[in-house]
């Protein structure tokens, strides 16, 4: 379920790493718990974050939760469609679904990330 | 958003629970009790009950028995509304208040017989409204039973609600007017019908034997999925009743709050006797109702959620008490309370949304009224 490819935090964010661009999304398990997703709110381009800050905000139906970036750096793509249509984050949270790119500050964050298979078993119980 | 539970407080399971787990019910705890948040997803089952019809358990809800010569007088004593009106086959809803006119708990009244009323009460407040009734007895000539234990209780709402029920059951459903109920069978079970719901659509409440309520879940599923019936959660449950602007104790109604600030000033008959909390009713609309609740609509972005902070005009403060996404009118509606002056209809708001001011404005209430 989880792409091998990706890394995963405790936040139950994913970053999907591309040279010194890291993609950046929420996990098939925090769709699943936030439920239906009817807005998504996205920092601009051009934002600077450190690693666990605040980025953005969803809310679904039931309740409102905070987007964690995993790393620090520049923001330099933000998914619009995401923010227009904020269902995708549900149908597609492993791709289509993504919220932002950053560019990597300090790629040695990365090590504090899950494998696919680590965080499967960290979604796993919580539950 | 499973909230801890003290680990010697046992989690209640009504009838229906595999029944839900078969139905893909999303199982969370509320109020004790494990229940179906959500089965498709909130939206889905939020529209069907608009457009035709969504099945509930909502078998949590308490059931109190009051019987004997004196158990009107007893009711009408223990609450704001006229029990005397009441006539066999009538239901109406009234509350619990305390000595200072504010809420122990919102409850519906049915009079089954002339010394037979049936109390329905809040499952997070059972045990609270009984202990409160039998203290009050004062001697009176009453029988006081709970019944939840041996009380399912099944909701079907929505537009297609009669016409599927009509198809298990000879009771004729024409003759329940809302807030009527009648005693009779459902899939060949006892069962009273009664024309009540929580959503803001016509529809029924089926109180049933729990033996039976699986049985009678499966009939009317399978009864009405030709019709788009399908089981729908406490989730949906709740958009549902915030788009109707019904009050949920907890949030809208509580030990602090008076019917005149919850806007529920129909419920309260001052002309019908005393009742408990009544001087402090007759005190408080002398003085001046202090706060009122509000419909806000949220016009910035952004959704308000529960205990948001509100502020009005000239700087006044207040706060949210429920807030979620409206499947119907797709924006972000809540209720909440504001001191009486700044509570007019059409003044803009703020509410504070994760250190943010978003904008907002207090609309009228219902914001969805169903077309008749």
């Amino acid at each position: 379920m989880y792409p091998a490819d990706y890394l995963y935090s405790k936040d139950h964010e994913w970053a999907k790493v591309d040279g010194d661009i890291c993609q950046i999304g929420i996990t098939q398990f925090a769709q699943e718990e936030l439920g239906e997703v009817v807005f998504v709110e996205l920092p601009e381009v051009g934002d600077t974050f450190e690693a666990h800050d605040e980025i953005g905000t969803i809310e679904s139906v039931k309740a409102g939760a905070e987007v964690y970036t995993p790393v620090g750096g520049e923001v330099v793509e933000i998914n619009e469609g995401a923010a227009e249509d904020p269902a995708i984050v549900n149908q597609d949270p492993h791709a289509g679904g993504w919220l932002v790119k950053i560019r990597l500050a300090d790629p040695s964050q990365l090590d504090e990330l899950m494998s696919a298979d680590a965080y499967e078993r960290f979604a796993g119980g919580e539950e | 958003m499973i909230r801890l539970m003290n680990e010697d407080t046992e989690i209640k399971s009504t009838p229906l629970l595999d029944c839900h787990r078969q139905a893909g019910g999303k199982i969370v705890e509320f109020a004790g009790w494990w229940m179906p948040v959500q089965y498709s997803g909130v939206i889905e089952e939020h529209q069907a009950v608009r457009q035709a019809a969504g099945l509930f358990d909502v078998s949590h809800m308490g059931e109190f028995s009051v019987r004997g010569p004196q158990a009107e007088a007893f009711l009408q004593r223990m609450t704001p509304n006229d029990v005397t009106k009441l006539v066999d086959g009538r239901a109406h809803y009234s509350g619990l208040l305390t000595e200072e006119g504010t809420y122990v708990d919102d409850v519906l009244i049915y009079r089954l017989a002339k010394e037979d009323y049936m109390v329905v009460v809040n499952a997070g407040n059972q045990a609270a409204d009984f202990a409160w009734l039998e203290s009050h007895l004062d001697g009176a000539e009453v029988e006081l039973a709970d019944h939840s234990k041996d009380t399912a209780l099944l909701a079907l709402q929505g537009p297609k609600a009669p016409a599927i029920l009509a198809g298990l059951t000879t009771t004729d459903l024409s003759a329940i007017r809302y807030y009527g109920f009648a005693k009779g069978e459902v899939a060949g079970h006892p069962a009273i019908l009664s024309r009540t719901g929580y959503t803001g659509e016509d529809g029924f409440e089926l109180y049933l034997e729990p033996d039976a309520a699986g049985k009678v879940w499966d009939a009317l599923l399978e009864a009405g999925a030709p019709e788009g019936l399908v089981p729908a959660g406490l989730g949906a449950r709740d958009t549902l009743r915030l788009e109707a602007a019904m009050a949920l104790y907890g949030h809208e109604l509580d030990r602090n709050t008076t019917p005149w600030e919850a806007g529920l000033d129909w419920v309260v008959k001052l002309e019908a006797g005393d009742f408990l909390g009544r001087d402090a009713l007759v005190r408080q609309k002398e003085e001046g109702v202090p706060r009122r609740l509000i419909g806000i609509e949220v016009t910035g972005r952004g959704i308000a959620r529960e205990g948001y902070i509100l502020s009005g005009k000239d700087g006044v403060e207040g706060i949210v008490t429920s807030g979620t996404w409206s499947p119907t009118l797709e924006k972000a509606i809540g209720l909440g309370y504001l001191p009486t002056g700044a509570a007019e209809e059409g003044e803009d708001l703020r509410v504070t949304v994760r250190k943010r001011e978003v904008e907002a404005k207090i609309v009228a209430i219902p914001f969805y009224k169903r077309p008749r």
